[in-house]
């Protein structure tokens, strides 16, 4: 058994919106270096999990614990304001399903990866072009277009530019909120063989919400499938897509509609 | 059963319940005693249906078990497979037991190099270390360097089929699963099949296979372990 | 509104008013305002902004941070882009001598307090003066960032990195940042602040000044300070140092070199003159030719 700690856990966390129970006794870990998925479908709680899990939205009961770089464990919710924006900043990640809600359309590519070395206290003009370049040439970005406004890109370009404007700091922790919906299947296949690289290159723990199977058996080292609010099964991806328990699970695994 | 084992089943037990269809229970495997030393070679036989493809998933943690229990000597260790928690089970999966099937689940856009790479990658070599191992193995199977580079999507069977075994041997897993590993292979690509597993016997690897064709089954088996089908295909509600 | 008052430089007061025209409470609200932004340099401070006899955008935080703490034994300056004759910058000296009856000057060496709209001093100014900027905007990332709820967190967690990003972007497209005035600047280390709307030319007579410099903004109703002998650095790079502007030429009156000028243009066939734009500092250097 591995005894190495998680690098997030979370238990028992109830939250309602009126009677919608939208978490309902959820507890989640995550290890270093792993993907964990969450899937469900539309009202399954998967992205009120998320916003918690991030410290976004506080949740009625429950906690959730981070270890951070030094080996301290901090709580999420309870950590502060100011905390959270540095942890927000420096080790952990996010990547929105809209790539324009997680960049600046005003900015330059370059500027939009460079802001976080910037906002951490980078003070070189060349360095910090240098390291822009290094990470749209990483997401398949010619870095020529390093000056080019994001709203020129389309939209697989600019969520490969959202990975790496969030990724430029190299973080721990990364929340992903279906990162490849809205796209075209081509795009898709390439920006998720990316995600898989990269993920792997920098050994990044990923909390990844999708709806999408094929998704989940790509990216995912273990899933967890959300109905409801609740986690009605949980474990390897493999495990969990070819011999399903759950009778959610099996409806959603025979759903898929076959290439 | 006394003696030295890489691989055990005790009292394994396999039933699937399907709730789509009110909650009909399917038991494929019932009691399943098996040990593997290291070295040997241990082909399962029976009729098709009778679940030797449900074995070799719950021997590789694919499936879950309803009963019984899986042992790996996993660094050393007894490990208890059907107890494990998902990251024993990769922990596993990366050191210690190989698996070779008929399909290659295609991802898209990496070149086959790479792809035989990756668990060499995995277990903390080097790249480009990993890289040439690859490309060896390969072109031992007769995959030409044009093709390397290629991802299998659109690759022949027989293709992506090799690029499947580089891809099980090429880390040299104390404990193999086989598949049907010569599946769409010609008589050329099964004798270097049938060599590398011969191999991996004399490196003490401990190989577990389904093969259909009896020729390469007779030239590497030790022995058969015979799987009887279930007596009735019981269709009560759970 | 009372019967005609003096309307002397010194001695009586207008009648009907309180000394300097605030009620004494007023006062002391910006003093405790102004304490407080002296003891958190940069860091803005909000005060209750009062009602002045001339409307927002003209003036009103600058005065009322002068009538807050000019006293009766005060010497005070009043300049308006530099220039002491501009209407601005007589009416509000004639206002403080009409309502505080303080002598009032044109040469900054003998101010105890200087009002500024726009521009600082060329003469160097000394402990124990205060210098009062007139403030439009008090928040350097207004621009950038409109949200009042978010600049004000960024501020409370020093998270700048918006701000660089707009110089990255002015290097990236221009080749250097082309703020030419308004250039924010780091105020003890800790707080970004806008040095009010000044050239960039006159941004490193902030750093270390001996004099007590104070920021009124009376539309946005925001004080800030810096104490005097602290630091004030521009935002730059490493590799892409802040440089102030050289003057165009030198001034046509006073020769000058190195004053702020301004440009002024002659007649309609392209002729133009450069003039110090401090009336103070080239008179005086006329004065000693």
């Amino acid at each position: 058994m591995s005894d190495d700690a998680p690098i997030l856990d979370a238990s028992g966390l109830h939250l309602r919106f009126g009677a919608v129970p939208a978490l309902d006794g959820v507890a989640l870990r995550v290890w270093p270096g792993e993907v964990v998925a969450i899937l469900g479908e539309s009202g399954s709680g998967k992205t009120s999990l998320l916003r918690v899990l991030s410290g976004a939205l506080a949740p009625d009961a429950g906690g959730v614990l981070y270890r951070d770089a030094s080996g301290a464990v901090l709580p999420v919710l309870g950590m502060g304001e100011a905390a959270l924006r540095r942890l927000v900043r420096t080790e952990w990640g996010f990547v929105h399903q809209n790539p324009r809600d997680g960049l600046r359309l005003g900015v330059s590519a370059g500027g939009n990866v460079g802001e976080r070395l910037m906002a951490v206290g980078a003070r070189h003009y060349g360095g910090i072009r240098a390291a822009a370049a290094e990470w749209l040439r990483r997401v398949e970005i010619d870095p020529a277009r390093m000056d080019d406004l994001p709203r020129d890109f389309s939209g697989g370009m600019q969520q490969r530019l959202q990975i790496a404007r969030t990724l430029v700091t190299e973080p721990r922790l990364v929340f992903m909120d279906e990162p490849t919906g809205g796209l075209d299947v081509s795009v898709q296949a390439r920006l998720l063989d990316l995600i898989r690289a990269l993920v792997a290159d920098l050994g990044l723990a990923v909390l990844l919400v999708t709806h999408d199977i094929a998704v989940a058996r790509l990216l995912a080292h273990r899933l967890v499938v959300m109905r409801r609010g609740r986690v009605v099964e949980h474990g390897l991806t493999d495990r969990v897509l070819d011999d399903p328990q759950h009778e959610y699970t099996q409806l959603l695994v025979s759903s898929v509609l076959a290439a | 059963m006394s003696g030295a084992w890489a691989l055990r089943a005790e009292g394994l037990a396999k039933t699937f319940t399907l709730h789509l269809q009110g909650g009909a229970r399917l038991p494929v495997l019932s009691g399943v005693d098996l040990s593997v030393a290291p070295g040997e070679c241990v082909a399962l036989a029976g009729p098709s249906g009778a679940g030797k493809s449900t074995l070799m998933r719950c021997l590789y943690g694919n499936y879950g078990a309803e009963g019984g229990r899986i042992l790996v000597r996993h660094r050393g260790e007894a490990v208890d497979f059907t107890a494990a928690d998902a990251r024993l089970v990769r922990e596993v999966r990366r050191e210690t037991l190989g698996h070779v099937s008929q399909f290659l689940r295609v991802i898209p856009r990496v070149p086959s190099l790479d792809i035989v790479a990756e668990p060499l990658v995995a277990r903390g070599m080097a790249r480009d270390a990993a890289r040439e191992e690859a490309r060896a193995l390969l072109l031992r199977l007769n995959m030409p360097p044009a093709l390397h580079a290629l991802p299998p999507a659109t690759f022949s069977g027989g293709e992506q089929q090799r690029v499947n075994l580089a891809r099980g041997f090429a880390p040299g897993y104390p404990v193999l699963l086989l598949d049907e590993p010569t599946a769409s292979l010609d008589a050329a690509n099964r004798d270097v099949a049938v060599a590398l597993i011969r191999e991996a016997k004399a490196a003490g690897a401990a190989v577990v296979g389904i093969f259909h064709d009896a020729d390469v089954r007779d030239r590497v088996a030790d022995r058969l372990f015979t799987i009887e089908p279930r007596q009735e295909a019981s269709r009560s509600a759970a | 509104m009372s019967a005609a008052a003096p309307d002397a430089a010194a001695g009586g007061t207008l009648a009907g008013y309180n000394f300097a025209y605030l009620d004494e409470d007023t006062k002391r609200m910006i003093r405790r305002a102004l304490l407080k932004a002296v003891a958190v340099p940069g860091h803005q401070v909000p005060f209750g902004s009062r009602e002045m006899p001339l409307p927002y955008g003209w003036g009103t935080g600058g005065i009322q941070v002068t009538a807050s703490v000019i006293g009766p034994d005060d010497t005070l300056k009043v300049i308006d882009q530099g220039a002491d004759d501009t209407t601005n910058a007589v009416s509000i000296r004639r206002f403080f001598a009409r309502v505080a009856g303080v002598r009032t000057t044109e040469r900054a060496s003998e101010a105890t307090i200087i009002q500024t709209r726009h521009r600082i001093p060329e003469t160097k100014l000394r402990e124990g003066q205060i210098l009062v900027y007139q403030v439009p905007m008090p928040e350097p990332l207004f621009r950038l960032e409109p949200r009042v709820a978010e600049t004000r967190r960024l501020h409370a967690l020093a998270d700048y990195g918006l701000m660089h990003v707009k110089l990255y972007e002015d290097i990236a497209r221009q080749g250097e940042v082309t703020i030419s005035y308004n250039y924010p600047v780091m105020v003890n280390g800790r707080y970004l602040m806008s040095p009010s709307p000044i050239p960039a030319f006159d941004n490193p007579k902030m750093d270390r000044m001996p004099a007590l410099q104070l920021f009124g903004a009376g539309r946005e109703k925001r004080i800030y300070a810096v104490p005097p002998y602290t630091s004030v650095r521009s935002l730059d790079f490493e590799d892409h140092p802040f440089k102030p502007p050289r003057p165009a030429a030198a001034c046509a009156l006073c020769g000058s070199r190195d004053s702020y000028l301004d440009e002024v243009v002659t007649d309609d066939r392209g002729g133009r003159r450069f003039l110090c734009s401090d009336t103070d500092h080239c008179a005086g250097r006329r004065a000693e030719r």
